[in-house]
Parts: structure tokens; C-alpha cells; sequence
């Protein structure tokens, strides 16, 4: 269970302030697939990155799963990614010289579990997104929408509680992104992991179960 | 420890799939400052090594029995010969009688009584030609004309530093002789005896105490110089093997029986001309001060290599941090790369340091006006260098990965300065 309270984050550059998150309260279910949409410049990046521990708020508490985030150090926040959190990103963001299996299998590896056990793991996710028999392409050789299905295997390899997607489809055609989309709707429906997933495309959005609209830096209806 | 397996991992995968000319430009640096490190200092030492080795080899040998100062022979030396024949691992002696004396070449073109004689003042060397010949290889420095036989009487063999057309220095205290040529006679004084003498051989050395010495028959010198007892001015003892501890104990047997009350007895260490060591001292200091500059470099070109690396994977270190990679992992994987190009150089480096330079140099020594210099890498100093070298480069690539993986995650993975 993601919760967030009163979460403000305010970007200083020089003497120019920009709040740009102005006070938000969220709470998102365990098992739920949220969907956070809103125009450009809303700020829904920005809360994603909040809520996902890649960012500090400027002021406001995050509890996940019932922990207080705000007093974790970096250390201890690149720890409790690994163990809770998985990431979608918009362009894919898998190391280039890692092949799909390296990419997918490096959360397994970073938590002490042998090679070949990750290797195995890797191989099963990668083909539950349709991605059997190319697990040894390098991202190069792999297209938009089958790098972001092994951006996806690589978020939900380690099981996390939590998944966070920052725009998965943006950067992908329309079979690709539909794809995307499904693979996510599917692991919640099927594992029971929270997916927080940021979006501008309103089709998109609507397969979450629930759609958060942000306007100004708030939350404008729920 | 996980941290280090997830760096090795991430690692490995870099250096397989980065490009390979650059690994191996990147390599090539250090394979170069390697043998900056190892050659250059290598190099200015062998030089004066060369130098050493060549006393050793060609005048003093392994052993070097001489008169005690106040004396002017070796008494004894029958029995330090007799003596010297029964301690093991004595191979071979040469026995040298020396006589203070003088060259004097074209007489016969003066034409006035009072003309100025054209002569040098040098050593007469009487020799046993075939002892010596085993001994310290004399004949192989022959370049002109021939080595002295057994049975040469009025012949002369003469070093190339008494003749102007191999050591051309005007100077008012060094003479030398001019139109001296095989063929030639030469007048070889010795005390007040003088004998008319064909010059058979002109030998050149870059050892001064053989090039600026006239040799000729032991028998000879010493009916010139009135010497019946047998009693010599240099023993050169040749040994099985050129350790300076089967010096040593030569030296002690001889110790032992007493002899150090007839002659000097000196290792070839202990005969070795104490400026050499001092320029041996100072050129090693020197090499270290230029190798220091070139490990700098290296550290500074491994630093440049791993912070362009870093800076430019800066997003990819932002997703590795945002998926859970540890700091400390995508240092080591940096630290680890280092490590390789060091590794993989130096090794290299050794290769050719071991299989061809030291071989080669040996082979076929540097010409060096006043040696033949050879290239001397120690294995103790050599591999000091390389745990150098590889941890300099360890400092280099992780200062620069710190820098890169200290910076916000998120910064990092937006791509924002």
C-alpha cells in the first residue's frame, strides 16, 4: 500500500521557485492498478518520482507497505527499490551492453541469488512477455515494443510489491503500446502487485482501475 | 561481497561489449607507461650495468688478486696460484704481469736529435696470450691485426685508447700516438730497457684498463723488466658461475690461507670502481623520477578513459541506482575495469620486457660511447612497478566512477547537470 500525505515538492533554481507539487494526499491499495494522468506539466512525473524514491519531497510524508520513508537514507532507499519496487520507463532505460536475460536477471544477481537461478528466472519472465528465444539479443537489436517488454520483465522479475511505469507507451506504436499495456493489466490482475503508472493517453489510462488526475499540482478528482 | 560479484558482473559484460579498439588503445597506454616504468629506468641502469659487467668480464673476472698498496707485485703468487687451483669452483687464472712504461712510434721519421719524441706513457701488460684469452676473451677485442701466440717475441698488441685514430682527444695530459697501424714498429720501454717491437694487433674495449694498456708476452716483460720470481701484479680469477657468493668464497679460502698478507684479494664487487655504483645509484633515481611522470600520466589518461566512461553512462548508472544496484557495486564494476587495462597491459608489458627486450638488448647491447648497455628489469623491482602501476590505476578509475555515481538518481537518469 503506497500512502502519501500532504506531499509538496517545490523545484529552486537560482531565484526562480517553481512549486510544482502543492500539497497532495494519495493512497493507493495493495493489489491496485492506478493509472496518473493530467496535462503536460502537471506534475505527474514528479509524483511518481516521489512516491517511488527517486525523489524527495520537499515537504509531506510517503509511507510504502507501512513504512516511513522520509527518514531512509539513499542507501537505504536503492535497498528497498530493489527489494520492493520495480520501474517502467518511458524509453525502456535497460543498459545497453546487458542482454535482455542480463538486463532482466541483474535485480536477481544485485540480491545475491546465483547466476544461473537468475538466468532462469529471467528466461521464465521473459517469456511470460513474449520474449521466448531472444533473451541473448543486446537492447540494440531488440524494437521499441520488445525493449519496453523487457523493461517490464525486468520490474516484475524480483516480484516487487509495487511497480512504477513513467509513460510505457509513449515512445511505442499502437500494437506495441496496446501490448504493453495488457502485459501490465494482466500482472495485476494475476499477481497482485500495485502498478502506478503514468500516462497521457487517456485510452490507456482508463484500463487502470482507477484514474488520479492532477491539475496544478494537486489532485483535481479521484 | 555482493557488491563486488554484481561490479565484476557489470564489468565484464563493459569490457566484452565496448568497443574494441578502444580497449585496446586503452591497453596500449598501458602496456606504454609499463614500459616506461620497467625500460626507461631499465635502460639508464643497464647502461652503466653494461659498464660493470664489462670490467667484470673483460679485466677483473670474478676475482681480482692485486698488490697490497705498499707493495708492487703479489708476493706469494706461486703458491696463491698453486692455491688457487685447488678451491672448488675455480675454473681458470690469468696471471698479469704490469709494468709502468712508455709506446714511442715514429721515431724514424724525426729527423733532429731535439725533435719532440712521439710518445705515450701507459701499462705494459705481460701475459700468458692463451690464459688470458680464457680467462677474460682478450682476442675478441681485437680489430685490427692479430692476438698475441705463445711464441710472440718482439710483438706488441696494442689498445685503441693510445692511438688518436680510435680516441681522438687533444688534451695536454693524454697522449696518443698517431699513424700507428698493424705492421708498425713501436719502441716499448720498460725501467731502462728499450726493445724494438712490430705492432701484430691494435684491441679496442670499452673497458679503460684494457684499451689504454700495450700487451706482449709474459716472458718478455718480465726479462725486460729484470722480474725472476715469478711474482705478478694481477691474478683475474674466473669462476663456474658469476654468483658474487662463489666470489666471496674464493676470496674467504684465500683469506683463510693466509694470502691477504701477500695481495688484495677483491671480489669482482668489491673491485667494481665505486663511481659506477654511485651512477648507477644516480641514473636508478633518475629513471624512477621520469617513470613517476609516466605513471602520472597513465593515472591521468585512466581517469580521463573511466570519467568519459562514467559521464557518458551517467542515465544507465541513474537506472542501475533506481533498479537497486548499490553505489558500492557500480564503483567496483569501474575499479574492475581498471584493474583489467592495468592488468592486461602490465602483462603484456612482462612479455615483452622478459621474452624480447632483455633478450634482444642482451644480444645485441645500446652502443653507448662508454658501454655496451644492457636492459636490467629485476624481478623484485618489476613486479614493485606493476603493483604500482595497477593500483594507481585502480585510484584513477574509481575517483572519477565515485564522482559519477555520488550524483541524485534522478538527475542522473533525467539527464539534468
Amino acid at each position: 500500500m503506497i500512502e502519501g500525505k500532504n506531499i509538496k515538492r517545490t523545484f529552486v533554481n537560482g531565484k526562480i521557485v517553481t512549486p510544482v507539487l502543492k500539497g497532495i494526499d494519495i493512497t493507493i491499495k495493495e493489489g491496485e492498478f492506478v493509472a496518473i494522468m493530467g496535462r503536460s506539466g502537471a506534475g505527474k512525473s514528479t509524483l511518481l518520482y516521489q512516491l517511488s524514491l527517486l525523489d524527495t519531497p520537499t515537504e509531506g510524508e510517503i509511507l510504502l507497505n507501512g513504512k516511513d520513508t522520509s527518514k531512509m537514507s539513499q542507501s537505504q532507499k536503492t535497498v528497498f527499490r530493489l527489494k520492493n519496487l520495480g520501474f517502467v520507463f518511458q524509453d525502456y532505460a535497460l543498459i545497453p551492453e546487458l542482454t535482455a536475460e542480463e538486463n532482466v536477471a541483474l535485480p536477481l544477481i544485485m540480491q545475491n541469488i546465483p547466476k544461473l537461478e537468475a538466468y532462469a528466472k529471467a528466461h521464465e519472465v521473459l517469456a511470460s512477455v513474449g520474449l521466448e528465444g531472444r533473451h541473448t539479443n543486446l537492447p540494440s537489436q531488440l524494437s521499441g515494443g520488445e525493449q519496453q517488454r523487457v523493461s517490464i520483465a525486468r520490474s516484475i522479475v524480483h516480484k516487487p510489491a509495487i511497480i512504477f511505469a513513467d509513460e510505457p507507451t509513449a515512445n511505442l506504436d499502437k500494437a506495441s503500446a496496446d501490448n504493453v499495456i495488457q502485459i501490465l493489466k494482466d500482472i495485476s490482475k494475476k499477481s497482485n502487485q500495485t502498478i502506478v503508472m503514468v500516462t497521457h493517453e487517456e485510452e490507456y489510462g482508463k484500463m487502470a482501475d482507477r484514474i488520479v488526475f492532477l491539475g496544478d499540482g494537486k489532485i483535481e478528482n479521484i | 561481497m555482493n557488491a563486488l560479484r554484481v561490479g565484476f558482473f557489470l564489468a565484464v559484460r563493459q569490457i566484452k561489449r565496448s568497443s574494441k579498439w578502444s580497449t585496446i588503445l586503452i591497453i596500449m597506454v598501458m602496456l606504454l607507461t609499463f614500459l616506461n616504468l620497467v625500460v626507461v629506468s631499465g635502460v639508464l641502469v643497464g647502461l652503466i650495468e653494461g659498464a660493470v659487467r664489462a670490467n667484470r668480464d673483460f679485466y677483473t673476472s670474478d676475482v681480482l688478486i692485486s698488490p697490497l698498496d705498499e707493495k708492487d707485485y703479489i708476493e706469494n703468487t706461486t703458491q696463491i696460484l698453486s692455491v688457487l687451483k685447488t678451491i672448488p669452483g675455480v675454473t681458470n687464472t690469468t696471471a698479469r704481469y704490469i709494468s709502468s712504461g712508455a709506446v714511442e712510434a715514429n721515431y724514424k721519421e724525426r729527423s733532429r736529435l731535439n725533435e719532440k719524441k712521439e710518445s705515450v706513457g701507459t701499462l705494459i701488460a705481460g701475459i700468458n696470450p692463451e690464459q688470458e684469452d680464457e680467462v677474460t676473451g682478450l682476442s675478441s677485442f681485437i680489430v685490427e691485426g692479430n692476438y698475441l701466440t705463445k711464441n710472440s717475441f718482439d710483438e706488441v698488441v696494442i689498445g685503441s685508447q693510445l692511438l688518436t685514430r680510435f680516441f681522438p682527444i687533444e688534451s695536454p695530459g693524454f697522449a696518443t700516438l698517431d699513424d700507428v697501424f698493424v705492421g708498425s714498429k713501436v719502441r716499448i720501454s720498460v725501467g731502462d730497457k728499450t726493445r724494438e717491437m712490430t705492432v701484430v694487433g691494435i684491441l679496442s674495449s670499452k673497458v679503460d684498463e684494457v684499451a689504454r694498456r700495450a700487451f706482449i708476452n709474459e716472458s718478455q716483460l718480465r726479462a725486460m723488466s729484470g722480474r725472476n720470481d715469478f711474482n705478478v701484479d694481477e691474478i683475474a680469477v674466473l669462476l663456474t658461475t658469476n654468483a658474487e657468493s662463489q666470489a666471496k668464497f674464493v676470496k674467504e679460502a684465500l683469506v683463510r690461507n693466509g694470502f691477504s698478507d701477500d695481495a688484495k684479494i677483491q671480489t669482482f664487487v668489491d673491485a667494481q670502481p665505486k663511481f659506477l655504483q654511485d651512477i648507477k645509484d644516480t641514473f636508478a633515481l633518475l629513471g624512477s623520477i621520469i617513470s613517476s611522470i609516466g605513471l602520472v600520466v597513465a593515472a591521468i589518461t585512466i581517469f580521463i578513459v573511466i570519467f568519459i566512461n562514467a559521464i557518458t553512462r551517467e542515465k544507465y548508472i541513474g537506472i542501475m541506482k533506481a533498479i537497486g544496484v548499490t553505489k558500492t557495486a557500480i564503483e567496483a564494476s569501474y575499479v574492475l575495469q581498471s584493474f583489467f587495462y592495468a592488468i592486461i597491459g602490465s602483462a603484456l608489458g612482462l612479455l615483452l620486457v622478459y621474452f624480447v627486450l632483455v633478450p634482444f638488448i642482451a644480444a645485441n647491447p645500446i652502443n653507448f660511447p662508454f658501454s655496451d648497455g644492457i636492459l636490467v628489469a629485476p624481478a623484485e623491482s618489476t613486479i614493485f612497478r606493476l603493483v604500482l602501476l595497477v593500483i594507481t590505476t585502480a585510484i584513477a578509475g574509481y575517483i572519477p566512477a565515485r564522482l559519477i555515481t555520488k550524483k541524485d538518481t534522478l538527475e542522473a537518469i533525467l539527464g539534468k547537470r
